[in-house]
């Protein structure tokens, strides 16, 4: 079994502060954002974005949790899946430009599902997606609007994102 | 806990807009019911509602029960036409569990009621309130260091039997309170036993009390003397109510006889949870859907 670390923690703390310039850039400004991560580490990733956010604007942007268990179409056929935490800032999705992030991008099912999960809370004005690595192999026609790292990988590897406030280290490594 | 920290999540989804979610798009949940209900019935089919599945309400009377069908044939004709779960409130005590482990059907059998024997979803719904009303952030949280008294028909009932077992695996302290004819000696609480109401309150200082119902339906003989000997020594009154601690909390697992068990001035008070229980009572029930009806069946 190999392994190899692909990003570190000076590329993902790189990847994540571009990021999130992209999506001042693209948003001019934290007007009317709203940032939901996706459990687990969507959600710390989603913190960092707007800690530099913060740091950048002085402003503090809008920040939430959300968890797309229940939106799933995997659900029957594997072993029950735990629910995250979902917390919706209380001034709602409706009208504002939502921002998933996520920490890999595979299938698009998982974003497919958040799609479902977002429309449950209300109308967006747009959602865009942020991932922190994006591996390919996609099932449906699904793309991120701002993406860390590509990674081209084979479908039986593995990739894993460990960070700090989970796993006591940052990194993103591949084995199989 | 986990499925109380998922019933949490899951009132999130009740207190939106849109109270629905797909997961159990295409199952089929059936409510069998030979037992009348209401809270129970109602917010099991709510449940499954809001999760999209479909549901079937059956209830004894009006059915082919009436012609003398049995429970076995009756769940298994139910399965035979596609129900994924079967929610069975039944007056015979243990019928959940027959039904469950006779191999006659295959679904989950979810017990909402059996006799005078448990009624584990309301016991759910209980520790749930219970933990709400005394923490503000209770995703993760057990109830280690909370006093509860349990009060009233312990004899006949379910409620009583499944929140013993239930809040003692959660770490709060129980005591029981009720006339000696209708407290069982099989029962036990580590919290003490009390056959006067105040003394409990006095002695035992609870932070939630569970008024339990004075089931009629289920007496044969005479427990105790009148209706009015008994309010008065064992009903929760605003006397009562005002000697308890003022973060205590008051739950009835419904229907309330007012009057009787517990008068109109406490179950209208701030410290009743008796709405919040119902409330409670939905979330409760889709977590226990969800985790039942999602993923493999063996």
């Amino acid at each position: 079994m190999s392994k190899r670390t692909v990003l570190s923690s000076d590329d993902i703390r790189r990847a994540i502060t571009r990021i999130s310039h992209e999506i001042l850039e693209q948003n001019r400004g934290v007007e009317n954002l709203l940032i939901l991560g996706i459990p687990t580490r969507g959600v710390q990733i989603a913190n960092r974005i707007a800690n530099v956010i913060r740091e950048h604007t002085g402003s503090d942007v809008a920040l939430g949790s959300l968890d797309v268990t229940l939106y799933r179409d995997d659900l029957s056929g594997q072993p029950t899946r735990a629910v995250g935490v979902t917390s919706i800032p209380t001034t709602g999705v409706s009208g504002r430009s939502v921002v998933l992030v996520d920490d890999v991008l595979f299938s698009g099912r998982t974003i497919r599902a958040a799609l479902d999960a977002v429309n449950g809370h209300g109308r967006p004005a747009n959602v865009r997606l942020a991932v922190l690595v994006d591996r390919g192999h996609r099932q449906l026609p699904i793309r991120a609007d701002y993406v860390g790292k590509n990674l081209p990988t084979a479908m039986n590897e593995r990739i894993s994102v460990k960070l700090q406030e989970v796993d006591g280290v940052d990194e993103v490594v591949i084995g199989d | 806990m986990e499925l109380l920290d998922l019933a949490n999540e899951m009132s999130d989804v009740n207190a939106r807009e849109i109270k629905k979610i797909p997961t159990l798009l295409g199952k089929t949940v059936v409510n069998l019911f030979f037992e009348d209900s209401t809270r129970t019935r109602i917010s099991f089919e709510l449940a499954a509602k809001r999760l999209s599945a479909d549901v079937i309400n059956f209830t004894g009377k009006g059915s082919s029960v009436s012609k003398g069908e049995s429970l076995k044939d009756t769940a298994q004709t139910l399965e035979a036409m596609g129900a994924d779960a079967i929610v069975l409130r039944h007056f015979n005590s243990g019928s959940a569990h027959r039904l469950a482990h006779s191999g006659w059907v295959k679904s989950p059998v979810i017990n909402a009621g059996d006799g005078s024997h448990e009624h584990p979803t309301q016991a759910l719904v209980d520790a749930m309130t219970i933990r709400a009303s005394f923490s503000s952030d209770p995703i993760g949280k057990d109830l280690t260091g909370i006093r509860v008294l349990i009060v009233g028909d312990l004899l006949h009932s379910r409620v009583a039997r499944s929140n013993l077992i239930l809040l003692k695996e959660l770490g709060a302290t129980v005591a029981i309170c009720g006339p000696s004819t209708l407290v069982p000696r099989a029962l036990e609480a580590d919290g003490g036993l009390f056959y006067s109401l105040d003394e409990a309150i006095k002695d035992f200082s609870p932070d939630a009390v569970l008024m339990l119902r004075i089931q009629s339906e289920r007496m044969e003989a005479s427990y105790f003397p009148t209706e009015r000997e008994y309010s008065r020594v064992w009903g929760m009154n605003k006397e009562r109510l005002r000697k308890l601690a003022d973060s205590a909390v008051i739950l009835h697992p419904g229907p309330m006889n007012r009057g009787l068990e517990i008068d109109g001035d406490s179950a209208d008070s701030e410290k009743s949870r008796v709405l919040d229980q119902v409330k409670n009572g939905v979330s409760i029930r889709m977590a226990v859907l969800f985790k039942l009806l999602s993923g493999e069946r063996e």
